[in-house]
C-alpha cells in the first residue's frame, strides 16, 4: 500500500513536470514567433462598412502569412464606432494587450486622436484608409496605405483638367467633415490652377445629409454638367437618386469614398451608371492576386470586396515586409518594433492591390498611381474600354 | 422658376417634418411627455416596411399595414415597460428613459439589421406629367403632403368627437380626476401610444420613399427636426405640427438655396428662437395661465 502511494505521488510529479515543460515550450514557442498586431476601425456604427471591410482584409493577410510559416502574427481587431473618444479607448485595450504594432484607425477623425497618442508611446501605426495630411502630420511612427486628401483633390482636378477642360463643374461636399472639406479645398485649387469653371458649390452636414434636392436643382441651375463629390457613397447614393427623379444626369466623378456605392442594398445600379471615380482598387482587375484575394474574400464573407478591403490587406503585408526587412523578433517590445519599422519604411516597396511598387516618404505619405474607373453596366472599368 | 422648385422642395421636406411632428404632438399632447424615441419607431417601421417588401415579397399596402401593426406593438410594449413604470416619477426621469429608448432601439436594430446602409424603394412612385417633374414635384411629396392633411383631419376629429377621445383629452387635463370619473387611465394612454406609433411607420414608409437611404441613424435627424416643428407650431395642437413642418422645410430650403447650405440649420433654429421669445407657446399653441 505504501509503495503504491509512493510510485502514484511520483507518477504525478513526473506528469506535473511534463506538463509544466510543455507550458513552458509552448510558450516559448509563441514568444519567438507570433507578432501581437491589434486594428482599430468602426465594427459598427454608420461607418461599419469600412471597418469591417478593412479589418476583414487584414484577416484575410493574416491567414496567409500565417500559412506560409515562419513570422506570425496574431490579429486582435477592436470597434471604435468611428468616434475619437472610443477609439482612444480601443486603443488603451490593446496596448492592455501588448500590442507590438497597428492597422489603423480606419476613419480619418479617430486616426488623428489615436496617433497623437501612439506618438507619445512610441506605437508604430499604419493606417488603411485614413487619408487626412493631419494624419501623418509631425508624427514619424505614422504611415498611411492610402491617398492624402491633398492628392486626390489635385489628381481628381488634373484628369479634369486632361479629359474634360470644358467642363461646368458644381462641388457637393461635406463642410464638417475633414475628408470632404481636405479634398474640396485642394481640388478648387489646383482646379483654379488648370483653369477649370466652378459654377456651383454646395455644402451639407452629418445632420443634413439626407436631402440633396436644393443643391441638386442649384447645381443643374447653375449648368454644371460635371459634378464632382468628395463624399461618402451613402450621400452620394441619395444625390444620384435625387437628381435623376428631376432628370438632371451631369457626369458625376467621385473619389475613394464613392467606392461602395454599389454594395448598397437594394440601391437601383442603374443610377450609377456612367459615374467617374478615382481609386487605387477594382475587383474586377484582371491580375492574378486580385482575383483569388476577391475570391477568398467573397468565400468568407459572402460579398465583393471594396478598396478598404484591399487597403487593409495591403497594411498587413507591408507591416510584415517592413518586419522582415528590419529583422524584427516577437519579443521585442512595441517601441523597440516602432524604431526598427520607422528605419525601414521609407526604402521598401510593396506591391500591392491597391498598386504596384508603393513606397512612401519619410513623412508617412505614400506615393502610388491612382486609377480612374467608370461604372458601367454595374462594374467598374477603365474609361477607354467604357466608350468602346 | 427655380424659385418653385426650391419652394417645392421645402414643401415635400416640410411634409415629412409635419407627418412626423403629428406622432410627436399626439403623445406630447395627452401624455404630457416628450417621446423621444418617436423617431426610432419611424425607423423600425422603415425596415419592417423594407422587410415585408424584399424579403417576403409581400405587396406595397400589406407592407405597409404590416409595419403600421409592428410599430402600434412596439409602441405599447414600450409604453407599457418603460414609461408605465414611471407614470408618479417626475417628467425629468421619464424623459431621460425615452432617451435610453431612443438609444436602445437604435442598437437592437443595428444588431438585427446591421449598419450598412440599405436602398429604399419607394412605395408610392408613380410618374407625374413632364411639367410638374421639371418643377421638381416627385409623387412621393405629393403623396405625403395629402396623407398628412388626411391623418391631420382625422386626428383632429377622433380627439374632439369620439367617445376615446373624450377620454384622452380628459387624461391630459387631470389624470387623476379622470380616474376618479371611471377612465382608466393606463389604457387611455396606452391608447394614444398605439396610435401614435401607427402613425410613426406610416411616417416611417413616406419618409423613406422620399430620402432613400435606410439605416439605424435614419430616424434621428428628422425626429430632432419633426421635434422642433411640433414646438414651432405649438407643441400638443394637431395643425400646429402641420403648420410647424411645413414652415420649417421651407425655411430650411429656401435658407439653403439663398442665403448658406452652411447656415442652414442655424437660420432654422435662429427663427424657431424668435417665434419663441415673440410667441412663448408656439404658432398655434394654447396660452395656459398657472393659477397659484
Amino acid at each position: 500500500m505504501k509503495k503504491l502511494t509512493k510510485t502514484m505521488i511520483a507518477f504525478v510529479v513526473v506528469m506535473t513536470m511534463l506538463v509544466s515543460m510543455c507550458t513552458v515550450f509552448a510558450s516559448a514557442a509563441e514568444e519567438e514567433g507570433t507578432f501581437k498586431i491589434g486594428g482599430i476601425g468602426p465594427l459598427t456604427g454608420a461607418a461599419a462598412i469600412y471597418g469591417n471591410a478593412a479589418m476583414n482584409g487584414v484577416q484575410i493577410a493574416v491567414d496567409e502569412i500565417n500559412a506560409l510559416g515562419g513570422i506570425q502574427f496574431e490579429f486582435n481587431p477592436q470597434d471604435d464606432t468611428g468616434v475619437a473618444e472610443t477609439s482612444v479607448n480601443a486603443y488603451n485595450a490593446l496596448k492592455d494587450w501588448g500590442v507590438q504594432a497597428i492597422v489603423g484607425t480606419v476613419t480619418t477623425a479617430p486616426c488623428i486622436s489615436v496617433s497623437a497618442e501612439a506618438y507619445s508611446d512610441r506605437i508604430f501605426m499604419l493606417t488603411p484608409s485614413a487619408s487626412s495630411t493631419d494624419v501623418i502630420a509631425d508624427k514619424d511612427n505614422m504611415y498611411q496605405v492610402c491617398f492624402t486628401d491633398p492628392n486626390q483633390g489635385i489628381a481628381s482636378a488634373d484628369y479634369m483638367a486632361e479629359n474634360y477642360p470644358d467642363a461646368q463643374i458644381a462641388v457637393i461636399y461635406k463642410n464638417d467633415d475633414a475628408y470632404s472639406q481636405g479634398i474640396r479645398d485642394t481640388f478648387v485649387s489646383e482646379a483654379q490652377a488648370k483653369e477649370l469653371t466652378v459654377v456651383y458649390e454646395g455644402t451639407f452636414t452629418e445632420d443634413t445629409q439626407t436631402d440633396f434636392s436644393v443643391q441638386v436643382a442649384a447645381a443643374q441651375d447653375a449648368g454644371a454638367d460635371m459634378v464632382f463629390l468628395p463624399i461618402y457613397y451613402t450621400p452620394a447614393s441619395v444625390i444620384l437618386t435625387q437628381a435623376n427623379a428631376i432628370g438632371y444626369e451631369p457626369t458625376f466623378f467621385g473619389v475613394d469614398g464613392m467606392d461602395g456605392i454599389l454594395s448598397v442594398e437594394n440601391f437601383d445600379a442603374s443610377l450609377a451608371e456612367g459615374v467617374m471615380l478615382l481609386t487605387p482598387f477594382s475587383a474586377d482587375a484582371e491580375d492574378e492576386r486580385t482575383q483569388n484575394f476577391v475570391k477568398t474574400y467573397n468565400d468568407l464573407y459572402g460579398e465583393t470586396p471594396n478598396q478598404f478591403a484591399a487597403d487593409g490587406y495591403d497594411a498587413m503585408y507591408t507591416i510584415y515586409q517592413a518586419l522582415q526587412e528590419a529583422g524584427c523578433t516577437a519579443d521585442m517590445s512595441a517601441e523597440e518594433i516602432c524604431e526598427a519599422l520607422i528605419g525601414v519604411m521609407p526604402t521598401i516597396t510593396v506591391d500591392g492591390l491597391t498598386g504596384q511598387g508603393m513606397t512612401w516618404s519619410d513623412t508617412g505619405e505614400v506615393s502610388k498611381a491612382p486609377m480612374a474607373v467608370v461604372i458601367k453596366d454595374g462594374v467598374y472599368v477603365l474609361p477607354e474600354t467604357a466608350e468602346e | 422658376m427655380v424659385f418653385f422648385t426650391y419652394l417645392i422642395s421645402g414643401i415635400s421636406l416640410g411634409s415629412v417634418y409635419a407627418i412626423i411632428a403629428l406622432g410627436y404632438t399626439m403623445v406630447y399632447g395627452i401624455a404630457k411627455m416628450l417621446n423621444f424615441a418617436h423617431g426610432d419607431v419611424i425607423m423600425v417601421g422603415g425596415y419592417v416596411c423594407y422587410i415585408a417588401l424584399n424579403s417576403l415579397g409581400l405587396p406595397a399596402v400589406l407592407a405597409v399595414l404590416l409595419s403600421m401593426l409592428a410599430c402600434t406593438v412596439l409602441g405599447v410594449v414600450i409604453e407599457g415597460l418603460a414609461y408605465r413604470p414611471l407614470r408618479q416619477a417626475g417628467s425629468l426621469a421619464v424623459l431621460i428613459t425615452a432617451i435610453g429608448v431612443s438609444y436602445f432601439l437604435q442598437n437592437a436594430a443595428q444588431l438585427i439589421w446591421g449598419a450598412t446602409p440599405k436602398n429604399f424603394i419607394s412605395v408610392v412612385h408613380f410618374n407625374l406629367p413632364a411639367g410638374l417633374m421639371r418643377l421638381g414635384l416627385s409623387s412621393e411629396a405629393l403623396i405625403t403632403v395629402l396623407v398628412c392633411i388626411i391623418i391631420m383631419a382625422v386626428l383632429t376629429a377622433f380627439v374632439n368627437h369620439s367617445k376615446l377621445g373624450k377620454a384622452m383629452r380628459a387624461c391630459s387635463e387631470d389624470k387623476g380626476a379622470a380616474q376618479l370619473m371611471g377612465i382608466n387611465v393606463n389604457r387611455t394612454i396606452s391608447m394614444t401610444f398605439a396610435i401614435g406609433s401607427a402613425l410613426a411607420a406610416i411616417a416611417g414608409v413616406l419618409l423613406c420613399s422620399s430620402y432613400p437611404v435606410l439605416q439605424p441613424t435614419t430616424g434621428s435627424m428628422p425626429g430632432i427636426k419633426a421635434f422642433t416643428a411640433a414646438v414651432f407650431g405649438g407643441i400638443g395642437s394637431i395643425p400646429g405640427a402641420f403648420i410647424g413642418g411645413l414652415l420649417l422645410g421651407i425655411i430650411e430650403s429656401l435658407a439653403k438655396a439663398y442665403i448658406s447650405t452652411t447656415l442652414a440649420n442655424s437660420i432654422v433654429f435662429a427663427v424657431l428662437i424668435v417665434i419663441l421669445l415673440v410667441k412663448p407657446t408656439g404658432l398655434l399653441g394654447k396660452y395656459a395661465p398657472e393659477k397659484v
